[in-house]
């Protein structure tokens, strides 16, 4: 027997199964649709009930879903639980579209081929050399949003999305400019479907992306810079150490997240604060204590409204008690580990002052952030600018009537109205 | 030559980074990471791996020196 049931999950139902049912029942997901940066309170009643829950996804059918912290770190780290089992394929997913081929969906040893050509442009050590430029970015554009007469702006576009945008191009010799055109793409692109067709979301990341790469990357081959572009490019041509069609979806992945992820993180940083008045005031007060206050924002701040990235289990392997057998799909939420009362003292509370906060908001294992070391210094310039030039800064409407995007892979605001 | 492999675990994150890519130098052991031998030969992949740390929790030295080692662009 197999009992399907929606979002609204009775408390004490849950500790209940069926009689005689091994898989007690299956939640359809997504739970509900995103509210703010909230997770659906199914999530926490799922992860005390049991270490894996049946869940039916959007498309593909049937998956396992881990929620606890421990769990999660198991099947990020264990390699018998494969991302490229899910390429072109019909797997339990919540996104329309296939899983594509590229970095975030490869095994080892092809993947760490990859990574290796880039990583060391995101170093901690070489992250830190870019500081001073990124300040100077965040300056001028506070500036220019400074310059409105009636003392009120989006936060969001004007300052969290063009802070990241601007570094990134400038890494990559993209001219910034572009911007108005590669986003659209891009936006396009990283939906779950309910909005586009996939035939709109396959023209933008199959056509429309990959052409205006490869005019950047002709240029390139015709006058080399200095650019992480121009060495992705030598690595192509001179050692061969990747594909054509690599060396461009590479650079695609690099131009989109390299800054939509840290945009969406920040202005969504930027509104917890704002909305929470008194958090805002006590930065104000102690700025020092920014970097421990990131890493509790991005704890509690889920990254996707939605568990991604779907496992497949490559042979029979226990997860928290329960056996995934080989061919089964595992889907796991690290925003939803971030806040298990295993790891964390009162999960459900902010708290900037945190200490002990091993949250994975930027993932584990092989596949964890690139970028994180970019991501952690752009947030820390972003709002410790905000917090000393403008600490006047709030909402310009009830924190409840901020908009937010809608069918995104990424949560984010769609405006962030401010005054000062 | 010898090298040796330490890894503040004040530091560590338990990213997964170091022994997700090279198991056979790191494990994690109670969420941190850990050397599997704290003395090696030398192995640029270990330098690549501290540097890579997003915690900068890995150092390795020079055993005879004691000179810090880090790895090249």
């Amino acid at each position: 027997m197999t009992v399907t049931d929606h979002a609204g999950l009775q408390p004490g139902d849950a500790a209940v199964p069926p009689p005689g049912c091994p898989m007690h029942r299956v939640l359809d997901y997504p739970f509900a649709e995103p509210v703010a940066t909230d997770l659906h309170p199914a999530y926490a009643e799922v992860r005390e009930e049991r270490a894996l829950t049946r869940v039916s996804m959007q498309y593909g059918g049937e998956a396992w879903l881990a929620t606890r912290h421990a769990d999660i770190k198991t099947v990020l780290a264990d390699p018998r639980f494969s991302r490229a089992a899910t390429v072109g394929k019909d797997v339990p997913r919540v996104r329309k579209a296939y899983e594509e081929l590229n970095i975030v969906s490869m095994d080892d040893p092809e993947h760490a081929r990859l990574r290796k050509l880039v990583a060391k442009a995101f170093t901690v050590r070489r992250v830190e050399q870019i500081r001073p430029r990124a300040q100077e970015i965040a300056d001028d554009l506070l500036d220019r949003l400074l310059a409105a007469e009636d003392r009120t702006g989006d936060l969001a576009a004007q300052y969290a999305w063009m802070l990241p945008i601007t570094v990134i191009c400038e890494m990559l010799a993209v001219p910034l400019e572009d911007h108005y055109k590669f986003r659209g793409w891009i936006d396009t692109w990283l939906t779950i479907g309910n909005e586009h067709t996939l035939e709109e979301m396959n023209e933008a990341r199959f056509e429309k992306l990959p052409e205006y790469m490869s005019a950047l990357i002709a240029q390139r081959r015709a006058e080399p810079g200095d650019d992480l572009l121009s060495a992705l490019v030598a690595a192509r041509d001179e050692e061969d150490r990747l594909s054509e069609e690599e060396l461009i979806t590479m650079s695609i992945a690099l131009l989109a997240t390299g800054h939509h992820t840290t945009a969406n993180q920040l202005a969504n940083h930027l509104y917890i604060l704002l909305s929470r008045r008194e958090e805002w005031e006590r930065l104000v007060e102690r700025p020092e204590s920014l970097p421990t206050a990131i890493e509790e924002l991005l704890r509690v701040t889920p990254l996707s409204p939605y568990s991604e990235n779907t496992r497949i289990a490559v042979e029979d392997i226990e997860v928290g008690g329960q056996l995934v057998r080989a061919g089964e799909a595992v889907m796991v939420f690290p925003a939803v580990a971030n806040r298990d009362p295993r790891v964390f003292e009162r999960p459900e509370e902010l708290d900037l002052t945190r200490e002990h906060n091993p949250h994975i908001a930027f993932g584990h294992g092989i596949h964890h952030c690139l970028g994180a070391p970019l991501a952690r210094l752009e947030l820390q310039v972003a709002l410790g600018t905000l917090l000393r030039r403008l600490p006047s800064l709030e909402l310009a409407v009830p924190a409840a009537e901020v908009p937010w995007k809608r069918d995104h892979v990424v949560r984010g605001v769609a405006a962030l109205p401010v005054r000062w | 030559m010898t090298w040796q492999i330490d890894v503040d675990r004040r530091v560590c994150m338990g990213a997964g980074l170091c022994n997700g890519s090279l198991p056979d130098r790191f494990r994690l052991v109670d969420g941190k990471a850990q050397p599997v031998e704290s003395r090696i030969e030398p192995d640029e992949d270990v330098l690549d791996a501290a540097d890579y740390c997003p915690y900068r929790a890995i150092h390795i030295t020079d055993q005879a020196t004691g000179e810090a080692l880090v790895a090249a662009d």
